[in-house]
């Protein structure tokens, strides 16, 4: 076996215990800890962000102390040392491939096999005397509790589902209030999900514009950069209305946007954007060209925002698998269909300037 | 803040009340509040707030639940239609304080 490597930037030592040396870590965030935290984020360096699988002490731990259990994803694992700084505990890292609890546990690697094998390989057997492994409640999808004590003697505890509340879960005899279990989605967390969305999202708007301002040069009335000044330059601020009310908009309202679909609540926000959109435009109603462009735009923002509404689905805490299924049978063609149309109707606005 | 619930009747968790021993995990790993116990007996209070995440099923040693578990995300379906590879999907977060991005694709990994 091999013991988790001593020179992990939040190790502050080390602790003999039944099985060797073991790193003890901090129980507070540097700057560096936090900016890692931001950039994982933003999707800069994420691949990476991890620490070594295996058993780290936080405090003073003895033979009696609790095990917490985590994903080896560095910011899981950073929340779980904060949450539970002045007290003693040990901490089992299981490989997840650098995944978070619920994801890994979906995904099976935070599973019955990879914690037996864990509990295994840091012989926690011969550092605790007790028998208890406190899991996080979101680790449920991918752990057989009773299979993991036939495999390793351990009972599996399933503690709260944030970090922040185990102090109060020890402190209320390892037993959890109702609003532990209960995943919210409350406005702060949607918030910071907002940079998953934009940032993926940034390519295909990139490709769209160019594609559109192309378009709008070499099929509209006038000589090629005329018809892109004329006509081009709009489809910035209108495709950027989609970006924002599908990316932004839509997780920041999410409780508050009609429909119980995604597709719905951002058909209704893109609706809106395209109204302000086509309105906000000067002397934009005063032909039949940009009638059919204002109409147009009734229909491509619709469509963008829907679709990017529904890929949030992925970052919900809420949808099932077979409502994503339902809502997306209707929703895909519709929201083809309406880009197509939005095109069409686009293009044709160009031929008639 | 009220709780968000997502398409009504069409998830696909079933409870199996002859098999079920009323043990009572179900309802400590379900992240919804969908199950109820009552007087040593376990039933579903609301099945529309199930996100199929399959916990339950998973944490059920009498095998008394069923649930098509997976992850309710637009992007991987796409993918699995598409015949990507790795389509799964994760994004949701293990704490408030952390909506974890994750490794890989757009909104997925």
């Amino acid at each position: 076996m091999s013991l988790p490597s001593l020179e992990q930037p939040f190790v502050v030592g080390s602790i003999p215990s039944g099985a060797g040396n073991l790193p003890r870590v901090s129980d507070s965030m540097t700057w560096a800890d936090r900016l890692g935290a931001y950039k994982a984020r933003w999707g800069i360096g994420r691949m990476h962000y991890t620490v070594d699988p295996g058993l780290y002490a936080l405090g003073e731990p003895d033979a009696e102390a609790p095990v917490l259990v985590t994903a080896n994803y560095k910011m899981s694992f950073d929340l779980l040392r904060v949450a539970f700084s002045g007290r003693d505990a040990w901490i089992l890292v299981l490989d997840t491939a650098g995944i978070n609890v619920w994801c890994a546990a979906g995904k099976g690697t935070f599973g019955t096999e990879e914690l037996a094998r864990r509990v295994e390989s840091s012989e926690l057997a011969k550092v605790v005397t007790h028998r208890k492994l406190i899991l996080p409640q979101l680790a449920g999808p991918g752990v057989e509790a009773h299979r993991v004590k036939k495999l390793t003697g351990f009972e599996v505890i399933y503690g709260p589902i944030r970090a922040l509340d185990l102090p109060a879960f020890q402190d209320n005899g390892w037993k959890a209030t109702p609003k532990m279990r209960l995943k919210a989605f409350p406005v702060r967390e949607r918030l910071a999900l907002i940079p998953m969305e934009l940032v993926p999202a940034l390519k295909g708007t990139a490709v769209v514009l160019f594609v559109l301002v192309l378009l709008s040069g070499l099929l509209g009335p006038g000589g090629f950069w005329k018809n892109i000044l004329d006509h081009g330059l709009f489809t910035i601020p209108a495709i950027l209305a989609a970006l924002l009310t599908g990316t932004v908009l839509t997780p920041l309202l999410l409780p508050w946007l009609p429909g119980r679909a995604f597709s719905t609540k951002g058909l209704v926000i893109g609706l809106i954007g395209a109204a302000i959109i086509v309105i906000s435009r000067e002397g934009s109603l005063a032909s039949w060209a940009g009638r059919l462009e204002g109409l147009a735009w009734f229909f491509l923002i619709p469509a963008i925002t829907a679709y990017l509404a529904m890929n949030f689905t992925g970052s919900s805490t809420y949808t099932s698998l077979s409502g994503v299924r339902k809502e997306m049978r209707w929703a895909v063609p519709v929201e083809i269909g309406a880009g197509l149309a939005g095109l069409g109707l686009w293009v044709s606005s160009l031929f008639l300037a | 803040m009220e709780r968000l619930i997502y398409l009504k009747d069409v998830v696909s968790l079933d409870l199996d009340a002859e098999k079920c021993v009323g043990c009572g995990m179900c309802l400590l790993v379900c992240p919804h509040e969908v199950f109820y116990k009552n007087n040593g007996s376990v039933g579903i209070q609301n099945r529309d707030a199930c996100m199929e995440c399959g916990a339950c099923a998973k944490n059920c040693a009498a095998e008394a639940i069923s649930v098509n578990s997976g992850v309710g995300c637009a992007a991987a379906v796409i993918n699995a239609a598409l015949g990507r590879q790795n389509a799964s999907c994760c994004c949701i977060d293990d704490s408030q304080d952390s909506p974890s991005a994750q490794p890989g694709g757009s909104t997925c990994c």
